[in-house]
């Protein structure tokens, strides 16, 4: 079978993937060998295959992987609640159980004496997720690595609703910037400040894209 | 077209590294995620930017199919192939951000043409191959990446899904919603035009610099 260069060219890409049956790459084949053309055709044909396909051809912009782990980080959690049906309505039957909690706290003033220590201060805004420290004897919870800890050998890790939620109060040195009031002037607090801010940050960013 | 959740008939060719992450994050770790999907964001963008033709819009779309592909983990299934399970719900996200945007992509050089119609090559000089060293010149990379832009969008789809993503040519056709001649004869065609593209960037001195023999064109 002899090939005219039409039927070559339109074949020519099938060739390339090796996409042709043995017959008709024989006849290809045969063709290429006699026509100039054609051979260009082919090697210009590969040549941008070979150039388009190489991986240093996918490039993306600056920051683009920073960007997106960032946003996956930011929003796995949310769509973590989509997946199960059951912990989307447990956070708010949740939170409402931490707000009558809390309501009921309020009305005792006895309790509320009982588990405030001098150091308690309300929380404000505290991230539920965050990952908080107590420990036996103690009535407050705090970041990891708080200089104020009591009784370091019986820590227990927890976040800081299930902390609420078993009574802890936090910490006003190393939780102060979720306080309604702060600490001035407390060298130890500034201390434990900023360490536990940095801590914080890097607990948040890996709880979120822990989902949890 | 293909849904996120959509099993390709292909062979299993995701590694048991790759497997073991995807167990995990389906299993609940999913601080993995991105680890698993990390060494495909580059084709990820690549796809979007194909579809979409701006770096932006390219990037939300990319971001968008990954938040997808996580919500729809558990719908992956170990028989198919990871990365093109990624891929086919980038391009799902790109062509519905396209459609609702509703942006009009610019004309191609060869947009008036009929699909159907033959594409005769223009240059039939005596060339030889371009060594893939070419590709460490950013401005290289650049000219080839300007060629791409300039063709129609039906047949640039085609093209990286095909060439740069190295889909097969029925995942091409699946994850475009084409048929599987429609892929080879659009791909034949984005080929042969790009093949000119760049015959007539080597005319425009492109690969001036290479250490090509004197006197032949790279090909």
């Amino acid at each position: 079978m002899v090939a005219n260069c039409e039927q070559v060219c339109k074949e020519i890409s099938n060739y390339v993937d090796g996409d042709v049956d043995a017959a008709l790459r024989s006849t290809m084949d045969e063709h290429f060998r006699t026509c100039k053309q054609c051979a260009s055709v082919l090697a210009g044909t590969r040549n941008v295959v070979q150039l388009y396909g190489d991986e240093r051809m996918l490039e993306v912009p600056a920051g683009f992987g920073r960007r997106l782990e960032k946003r996956l980080a930011k929003n796995t959690a949310v769509d973590r609640r989509a997946w199960s049906s059951w912990s989307a309505w447990l956070v708010p039957v949740a939170a409402m159980a931490l707000i009558a909690g809390g309501l009921q706290l309020a009305k005792v003033p006895t309790l509320r004496n009982f588990i405030r220590s001098q150091h308690a201060e309300p929380g404000n805004n505290i991230p539920p997720d965050l990952v908080v420290v107590v420990s036996s004897g103690a009535k407050l919870f705090h970041v990891p690595g708080c200089p104020f800890i009591h009784d370091k050998a019986s820590e227990r890790t927890m976040t800081a609703k299930e902390a609420m939620q078993e009574g802890y109060f936090p910490c006003t040195r190393c939780l102060r910037k979720y306080l309604k009031t702060s600490l001035t002037g407390h060298p130890g607090a500034e201390v434990a400040d900023d360490a536990g801010v940095e801590a914080n940050e890097e607990q948040r960013e890996l709880l979120s894209t822990a989902g949890h | 077209m293909s849904e996120p959740g959509m099993v390709l008939n292909n062979p299993g060719q995701t590694s048991t590294r790759e497997q073991d992450l995807i167990s995990s994050v389906q299993g609940g770790q999913h601080e993995l995620f991105y680890e698993l999907v990390r060494p495909y964001e580059r084709r990820v963008y690549a796809a979007a930017l194909a579809i979409l033709r701006n770096e932006q819009d390219a990037e939300d779309a990319a971001q968008e199919a990954m938040l997808k592909a996580f919500a729809n983990i558990r719908q992956f299934r170990a028989e198919a192939r990871f990365s093109t399970w990624l891929i086919q719900i980038t391009v799902n996200e790109s062509l519905m951000r396209r459609r609702r945007e509703r942006t009009v992509p610019m004309e191609g050089i060869d947009d008036r043409r009929d699909e159907d119609s033959d594409y005769a090559p223009r240059d039939f000089a005596d060339w030889r191959e371009i060594p893939s060293e070419a590709l460490e010149r950013k401005e290289v990379r650049l000219r080839l990446a300007e060629a791409l832009a300039t063709l129609d969008r039906k047949y640039r789809e085609v093209f990286v899904l095909r060439d740069m993503e190295h889909l097969n040519i029925q995942e091409t056709a699946e994850a475009l919603g084409i048929t599987v001649a429609s892929v080879k004869t659009r791909l034949l065609r984005a080929r042969l035009m790009l093949r000119d593209l760049l015959a007539a960037g080597w005319e425009q001195g492109w690969f001036s610099r290479l250490p090509f023999e004197k006197g032949n064109k790279p090909w």
